[in-house]
């Protein structure tokens, strides 16, 4: 445990680079995602039916699988790109499709009266879509996001296979070379995933309560 | 949903859809193109590489040593994770804090926890070397903590989706705590529960992928090996995610025709997220 103490600083830096996959591709799959939603919602049948298909062939691949095409893959096409890139590639790819999922699904949330009678009382569309249909869209997509960015934040782990000294990658660093602490080094960096996933599900939570409607 | 939204389109919004569908598939058919062509350019689409999966032997080895084992890894830990679930989820339901807060925590640390994080350290620790129990187990025992603390809380909101009355009827009749779980609650609630639990084993397979860090069997290892002898990288893993792809197909079909049959039209099972109280919630 001394060599994890001594090295704090190591152990910091790794949870810095977890964190910075977590924001970069959290933020792309986010647009991603929402993008892939609107075409599965929306009027054109061949971009939904492909949005259909991209997120039941990714949604069923191993995330490991997408690193392995990412990592190995790309180069085989000439395409040279720091593994950082590559990790964000790879993690973005597959959290859209999830993003995608939830999006759609607190978008179909909404009951179909409520967009009736927004019709009914002679709402133009542009009206229906932003004073009734999409404040309640939003506040039914929080809860699938959050778990879905929760997975983001653990899923960045994988990185630690392919080349990503993050935290994962760190602890296995620290637990070769300590044999006789690795309960307490692994509970230390459990600690830090812990940490960052309660801090998520708090921002979740504190957007919820933001959006929250008083009567019900 | 969207047809409500709007009118029945005219003749030129008809005509404007059907120019976004042209270029939505000139797009498509485009970036597939470029694809091809890039594969085309870098000889990726050569025979040679793709020969290993047209082969018999090494198809055998990747379905029997690669998707049995990963099936058969899978498979045994959700079975043990539905053990640990229903321990712990029940221990959630106890009315004595004692035993509430222990398996709140527990159950909250292994779903916060990342799988391959637990892998390691359940391989490094326990699993390698002599006498250890080796990456298949250290693969299945970090599976089923990881999977059986999300049943946890599947088994936990089946049991509160039981309608109140039941229990309080089997109270009035003068059924003890433990008979009402018994008998009144679960085997109501495990009927809830099914769907969920198969959406679960799909989750499972996926991460046995992860068993590729620590060497363990299954497909990725088999898929590793063969990658490795013909460096066909990109072939490999296109043909071990059609594999997955078909498997979890089939599992997920499964669990929306279980769900059809037992629970009907009734939606699917919610269950909270990590880190929310689930003592106040609900």
């Amino acid at each position: 445990m001394d060599d994890v103490i001594s090295n704090f600083d190591l152990v910091l830096q790794a949870f810095r680079l977890t964190i910075e996959l977590f924001v970069v591709s959290g933020i792309l799959s986010l647009i991603f995602g929402t993008a892939l939603a609107a075409m599965r919602v929306g009027p054109v049948a061949v971009l939904a039916r492909a949005g259909a298909l991209y997120v039941a062939l990714v949604r069923n691949t191993p995330l490991l699988i997408v690193f392995i095409l990412a990592t190995f893959g790309l180069p085989k096409l000439d395409v040279q790109l720091p593994f950082f890139v590559k990790g964000v590639i790879a993690l973005t790819v597959y959290t859209s499709a999830f993003v995608c999922e939830a999006v759609r699904s607190g978008i179909n949330s909404v009951p179909l009266g409520q967009a009736e009678a927004a019709r009914a009382t002679g709402l133009t569309f542009t009206q229906t879509m932003s004073n009734v249909v999409l404040p309640q869209a939003l506040r039914a997509v929080v809860p699938p996001l959050t778990s879905t960015m929760i997975a983001l934040a653990k899923n960045t782990s994988v990185g630690a296979v392919f080349g990503l000294f993050e935290a994962t990658a760190r602890m296995r660093y620290f637990s070769n070379n300590n044999a006789s602490d690795r309960t307490l080094i692994f509970l230390t960096f459990a600690l830090g995933y812990v940490i960052i996933v309660e801090l998520i599900s708090a921002a979740g939570l504190g957007l919820e309560r933001r959006g929250r409607v008083a009567a019900r | 949903m969207t047809s409500v939204l709007f009118d029945a389109p005219g003749p030129a919004t008809r005509r404007r859809h059907r120019m976004y569908s042209l270029l939505g598939t000139v797009l498509l058919l485009a970036a597939a193109g470029f694809v091809l062509w890039r594969l085309q350019e870098t000889g990726q689409l050569a025979y040679e590489l793709w020969e290993p999966f047209l082969t018999p032997s090494y198809m055998r080895a990747l379905l029997v040593e690669g998707m049995l084992k990963t099936l058969q890894m899978a498979f045994g830990s959700v079975l043990l994770a539905v053990v640990f679930g229903l321990v712990f989820g029940v221990a959630k339901l106890s009315e004595h804090g004692w035993v509430r807060w222990p398996a709140f925590v527990v159950v909250e640390f292994f779903r916060a926890v990342p799988v391959l994080l637990l892998m390691f350290f359940i391989f490094l620790t326990y699993g390698a070397g002599e006498g250890g129990i080796g990456s298949y187990w250290s693969v299945v025992i970090a599976l089923t903590l990881y999977n059986g603390a999300v049943l946890a809380e599947v088994f936990r909101a089946g049991v509160l989706a039981v309608p109140h009355g039941q229990a309080e009827a089997a109270y009035a009749l003068g059924l003890r705590k433990s008979q009402v779980m018994t008998s009144v609650l679960l085997p109501q609630a495990v009927k809830i529960m099914l769907p969920a639990i198969i959406s679960q084993c799909v989750v499972a397979l996926k991460d046995t992928s992860l068993g590729y860090a620590i060497l363990a069997p299954g497909l990725t290892e088999v898929g590793k090996s063969i990658f490795q002898e013909f460096s066909n990288q990109l072939q490999a893993a296109i043909v071990m995610a059609a594999m997955f792809i078909t498997v979890n197909l089939l599992l997920s079909a499964l669990a929306t025709w279980v769900q059809r049959k037992l629970v009907g039209e009734r939606k699917p099972l919610t269950v909270p997220m990590v880190g929310r109280d689930t003592s106040t919630a609900i």
